[in-house]
């Protein structure tokens, strides 16, 4: 067997072991629901008081150091486009014409700040963590750019700096987490003329949502997007037109990314750990029926030699046996023979009475019956 | 047995020449590649490939990571067969597949270079900053590691061109370990390919994305393994003849037909837990759309279609119809793969906002395909991998 006992347990140690070193807290997995950290900061949107301005985009812009974009901010023909942020864009306004409003409805879009991000989870790096102000930030000095955050996120918001040869990096709205941990506000609400944004704690802002809602049943869609979203998001909006109207999908479901995931990462540990055992054992039945089947050959061979080697032994005992009787049989007849022969002579000489032929053919006679 | 010596290298060129056509066109395309390889690095992704914002994969992850890893699982299936199932007539197939696996996965390393906006950084996951929250960190740590285990199972055959004995023999010794380390590491990555796009509920097509996607691709990456090996074998049988020795060709068909049937079983039972995913999100109204025609081409056309054919090549004993069906099955696989990441990823996107590689990503993934055969076709050349090393008779 190519495996001990100690080499076994050592396995089964290193690979639960390794687990546990690697193992962060698996709150998906646990009966606990999260409800974000405590006094978390948001936005709330409210589309039904965006004019489309683009000065939220201006201050964006101002605030981060972003490369000015080839069409100024007051230009507003960009908005019969709809756009979605890109590198040096952390944030665009779109405008939208649904069917059942003659004016036009205009949406802000940005990092959405989920409070179980899709994109945090699936950073193989920890480029990107939620921060306790709420905030989803990102740590340009451990990102590969594998663009994987880019793919989970169900906003599409990441963007990648694509036309950098040796430096791309991940750009995304941050909430303005150097202005909040200074005391300041995210530069688009500071520049918003409207109100139509507002910051302040998540909780605070969920209340002012509903009570909008309800002071304003005609005006508003009865419902908080990202209240729930994805499991919740520290950006929220509430709308006077239908959510899927203004591209923002209603099917992404409240089931947070992370329990998506969740599952098939509990399954590795279990995977190593039965592996082991499932492919060693395997490996033992397989060999131990090949023992077996090499002692059956070994017994049926040894069993077959045995009975052959008796059967020649018999067969020559009989050939023995044969000659020997053939050969006594021989003797006799050789005996008779010169007996008779003998005893013609003795006659033919008693016939004759002549001395001379007794001693001739009389010679052989005593030799005969010696032998006998 | 007998063990005919297999012709020494120097003959096999046949020509003085090294224009062969092979080598012509092997080199016109490595020096294109070369050519993409300084744009790459001088204009960044964005001067050579079609992705953007909202496609941030392309075909180098769909192609050139996803089928390379599923194409290259033919080193744990056939280490599995051989050595844990106790299947000793696969023998002489494990170190073509070791091979195969070897240089697969290690294009799919090389691929990322190209792929990952700072490919010096690919170490980081592992020794710097651990995310063990993504399955890209585990699909990551198993890749790095299985490279690794697989430079070690293919060392033997260098020892032995090199013939140094010594390393030879203490790498004989943890053989057994580090094929059972690799069928765990497999088992894990292969099925974690499938869990990275468990995160994107939203954005991939109801008729591919289900629960089940890790299972689907660890149960289609062994019928992928088994194929690959035996279509591989049909082009070595074709080309590479003379590197055959009488033991491996014999046993060749064996394997072919060893293979064949299991990937019917494996093609059958996948096709089952297809319609079991398909039940439980009750996807069924899926099937009578544009989308759904699709995937039963997919499913029927090059999962079913090829299962039977194994099954008939097994039954009628048709190596001919098992290497031909070979090819079939892997083009399934590969088309398998590229559905779920690019072409049912992003379904709901109108078609100017979809994805569509530019030529420049498609000859780059050319480039390091042939990288591959060139590389095979050097090292089955020198090294005892399709024969048995004279000096090490039994020592595979």
């Amino acid at each position: 067997m190519g495996i001990s006992r100690r080499q076994f347990f050592g396995w089964m140690g290193a690979a639960v072991g390794s687990q546990m070193a690697f193992s962060t807290q698996a709150k998906a997995a646990a009966n606990i629901h999260f409800t974000g950290y405590p006094g978390s900061f948001g936005v709330l949107h409210d589309i039904s008081r965006c004019i489309g301005c683009r000065k939220c985009e201006a201050a964006c812009n101002q605030v981060n150091e972003l490369s000015k974009p080839e069409t100024p901010f007051d230009d507003l023909t960009v908005l019969s486009k709809t756009r979605r942020p890109h590198a040096d864009t952390y944030t665009v306004v779109n405008q939208f014409k649904p069917n059942d409003k003659s004016s036009p409805v205009f949406v802000k879009t940005q990092c959405n700040h989920c409070m179980e991000p899709a994109c945090v989870s699936a950073c193989f790096v920890k480029a990107l963590i939620k921060s306790e102000t709420g905030a989803v930030v990102y740590d340009a000095s451990l990102c590969v750019g594998c663009r994987y955050c880019m793919v989970a996120c169900p906003f599409n918001i990441p963007a990648y700096e694509y036309d950098k040869p040796l430096t791309p990096e991940i750009t995304k709205c941050n909430l303005c987490q150097p202005r909040i941990q200074k005391g300041l506000r995210p530069g688009c609400v500071d520049a918003c003329p409207q109100e139509a944004l507002t910051f302040g704690n998540r909780n605070e802002l969920i209340k002012i949502a509903r009570q909008r809602i309800e002071k304003h049943p005609d005006r508003y869609v009865n419902h908080i997007y990202g209240e729930n979203e994805m499991g919740g998001c520290n950006w929220l909006y509430i709308s006077n037109a239908p959510f899927t109207d203004i591209d923002m999908r209603e099917d992404l479901g409240i089931t947070p990314a992370p329990a998506m995931t969740s599952g098939a990462l509990a399954a590795v540990p279990v995977v190593v750990s039965l592996w082991v055992v499932f492919i060693n054992g395997l490996r033992a039945i397989s060999r131990r029926k090949e023992q077996i089947a090499n002692e059956d050959k070994n017994q049926a061979v040894s069993a077959a030699v045995e009975t052959e080697q008796a059967r020649f032994k018999h067969e020559i005992n009989q050939l023995k046996e044969k000659a020997k009787s053939e050969k006594e049989a021989a003797v006799a007849r050789e005996v008779k023979k010169a007996l008779e022969a003998a005893a013609q002579q003795l006659s033919e000489n008693a016939a004759a009475q002549t001395p001379a032929p007794p001693e001739t053919s009389g010679a052989p006679q005593p030799e005969k019956q010696e032998n006998k | 047995m007998e063990h005919p010596t297999p012709t020494p290298p120097a003959m096999t060129t046949g020509r003085d020449t090294v224009f062969t056509p092979f080598n012509v066109v092997a080199g016109i395309i490595i020096f294109i590649g070369c050519i993409l390889t300084v744009m790459r690095f001088a204009k960044g992704i964005g001067g050579v490939t079609n992705l953007d914002d909202t496609n941030p994969w392309g075909i180098w992850i769909g192609f050139d990571l996803l089928c390379g890893v599923a194409l290259a699982a033919g080193g744990y299936v056939t280490c599995a067969a051989c050595y844990i199932f106790g299947l000793k007539q696969f023998r002489c197939a494990v170190r073509p597949a070791i091979l195969t696996a070897f240089l697969g996965y290690g294009l799919v390393v090389f691929a990322l270079q190209y792929d990952v906006g700072r490919p010096w950084r690919l170490p980081y996951p592992i020794f710097l900053s651990q995310g063990t929250s993504s399955l890209l960190f585990e699909v990551a740590l198993c890749v790095f590691l299985y490279l690794s285990v697989l430079m070690l199972e293919f060392s033997p055959a260098v020892f032995e061109w090199l013939n140094w004995k010594h390393a030879r023999y203490i790498i004989g010794k943890v053989s057994m370990v580090l094929v059972i380390f690799g069928i765990i590491l497999s088992t894990l990555h292969q099925s974690s390919l499938g869990a990275i796009f468990l995160i994107v509920p939203s954005k991939l097509h109801p008729l591919w994305y289900s629960g089940y996607l890790p299972v689907y691709f660890f149960i289609s990456s062994m019928f992928a393994g088994m194929s690959m090996v035996i279509f591989e074998h049909s082009l070595v049988d074709r080309f590479l003849h003379n590197k055959i020795d009488a033991e491996h060709h014999v046993e060749s068909n064996n394997v072919a037909l060893g293979f064949a049937k299991a990937a019917a079983f494996l093609m059958s039972g996948y096709i089952m837990i297809q319609v079991i995913g398909i039940a439980i999100d009750n996807d069924w109204h899926y099937l009578g759309t544009r989308w759904g025609l699709w995937y039963l081409i997919e499913i029927i056309g090059f999962v079913a279609l090829p299962a039977i054919m194994f099954a008939i090549g097994v039954r009628e004993r048709n190596i001919k119809l098992i290497q031909r069906t070979a090819l079939w099955a892997v083009l399934g696989i590969v088309l398998n793969r590229l559905n779920v990441s690019l072409v049912a990823f992003n379904w709901q996107l109108p078609l100017n906002q979809r994805y569509f590689p530019s030529w420049m990503e498609i000859m780059t993934t050319i480039f390091i395909v042939t990288i591959g055969v060139v590389a095979y076709k050097f090292i089955v050349t020198r090294m005892p991998v399709l024969h048995v090393h004279p000096d090490f008779p039994d020592d595979h």
